[in-house]
Order: C-alpha cells, then sequence, then structure tokens
C-alpha cells in the first residue's frame, strides 16, 4: 500500500514538487533534436554558399516549414531545460535565481515565436 | 546554516580524469548551444525580413568572428549530440561499467571531431576532393 496522500498521488509530484517531468522532457526532446539537429546541420552546410534567393526557396518548402518550426522549439524547450538547471546549481541569491530563469524562460519563449512565425511567413509566401 | 557540518569531497579532491571533463564539456556545449539559438533566430528573421537585412546577418557570419563562433558552434553541436547519445545510453541503464566508460567517451571524441572536420572541410572547399 501507499502512505502517500490521494492529493499527492493526484499532482504526482516529488518531494521537490515537481515530479520527473523535467527529467522527462529533457530526454524526450534530446531523443527528439538527434534527428532534427542532423537535418538542420546538413541543410545550412548546403546552404553555406547559397545567395539570398535560394535560402528563400529553401525556407519556402512546406516540409522545411514544418520540421524548422519543430526544430526550433524542440531546440529551445531544451535549451530551456538545460539552462535553467545550470542557473539552479551555481546562481544561490535568491532573487537573482529568480530573475534569471525568468528572462531566460521568456528569451526561450521569444525566439521561439519570433523564428516560427517567420518560418511560416516565408512559407506562406509573403 | 551551521558552518561547521560535516561536507562531501568537492572537486579538488579528485586526481584529474578525462570523464570529469567530458561532464563539464557536455554542460558548457549546452550552453553554447543555447546562445548559437540567438543566431540562429537573427539568421531566420533577417531572411524573413527581406535580403538587407539578411545581408547584415550573412556579413556577420562570414566575418572572422561569425566564422570563429560557428566552428564553436559545430563542434559544440556534434560534442553535445555524440555525449547526449552516451547520456541517453546512461539513462536506460547501459554502459555504467568502467571499461565502457572510457570506450564510449572516447568514442564520442573521435566521432565528434570527425563530423566537426567533415563538416567543416563540405563548408570550405565545397566538398570537391
Amino acid at each position: 500500500m501507499s502512505f502517500r496522500t490521494p492529493l499527492s498521488q493526484v499532482t504526482g509530484s516529488g518531494s521537490a514538487k515537481s515530479g520527473t517531468a523535467h527529467w522527462w522532457g529533457q530526454r524526450v526532446s534530446a531523443l527528439g533534436l538527434i534527428p532534427l539537429s542532423l537535418w538542420f546541420a546538413g541543410s545550412v552546410l548546403q546552404l553555406s554558399r547559397a545567395d539570398y534567393i535560394t535560402v528563400i526557396v529553401w525556407l519556402h518548402t512546406p516540409w522545411v516549414a514544418v520540421l524548422l518550426s519543430l526544430f526550433l522549439v524542440t531546440l529551445l524547450y531544451h535549451a530551456y531545460l538545460g539552462v535553467q538547471v545550470v542557473i539552479e546549481d551555481y546562481v544561490h541569491t535568491e532573487w537573482l535565481k529568480f530573475t534569471s530563469l525568468l528572462l531566460i524562460k521568456f528569451a526561450c519563449i521569444l525566439l521561439g515565436a519570433a523564428g516560427v512565425f517567420t518560418a511560416l511567413r516565408i512559407a506562406f509566401g509573403a | 546554516m551551521a558552518d561547521n557540518r560535516p561536507l562531501s569531497p568537492h572537486l579538488g579532491i579528485y586526481r584529474w580524469q578525462i570523464t570529469m571533463t567530458m561532464s563539464i564539456l557536455h554542460r558548457a556545449t549546452g550552453v553554447a548551444l543555447a546562445v548559437g539559438s540567438l543566431m540562429l533566430v537573427w539568421w531566420l528573421v533577417a531572411a524573413g525580413m527581406g535580403p538587407d537585412a539578411y545581408g547584415t546577418a550573412h556579413a556577420f557570419l562570414s566575418s572572422w568572428l561569425g566564422q570563429l563562433l560557428l566552428i564553436g558552434w559545430t563542434f559544440s553541436l556534434f560534442y553535445h549530440l555524440c555525449n547526449g547519445i552516451r547520456h541517453l545510453a546512461w539513462d536506460a541503464g547501459w554502459g555504467f561499467e568502467i571499461k565502457t566508460l572510457y570506450i564510449t567517451g572516447y568514442t564520442v571524441w573521435v566521432v565528434a571531431i570527425l563530423l566537426t572536420a567533415g563538416t567543416l572541410w563540405v563548408a570550405y572547399t565545397g566538398g570537391a576532393a
């Protein structure tokens, strides 16, 4: 039998009140980034000598927009989870830790929104 | 907090081992790649804004500083990718024996350096032999 309270079982949280969601999120996004980052690295390598028009034509391809959006979101989610742990490990002043965590989170969301919006805008032909 | 509590031994007490360098390098390359996402989004947004903005981003990436950063991010990506796969194997419960730990560790170095060298070779020569 479990000695955990019904509330504790429902929330699924451990003593740190976060459970294993962070750990799993980092691993699952890592798994997704294996093919996505290889695809992106290979693509920009092919584009390394390309001019502006060639880059736009590439970004205009539908599956490029899909993969690029997925890559950006997965990358920034994975980056946030990683940088979060680094800050929690090294920043011990409470207000500074709290402020940097918030700033990093907002920065990642802003970068993701700007990147995905741009990818879709080019793909839809603006 | 009391100052005289017993503490577990810290880094300075241990003999240097390649495994500890690889561990901190995983974190360092991860942070470097997180910073690189700024460059990636700048490049993409610039492409969306038009030829002039794209030209500015492209000029920065073509400068010696931009090239240095790109080379650093290339190695960081391949190192973090290879060592990340090593981490996932550990998470699955595989590869904790000391011997395996060193074999996979050196494999990560070799593969990451080869992939970086191959990428730079294609980038700077166009892949022509």
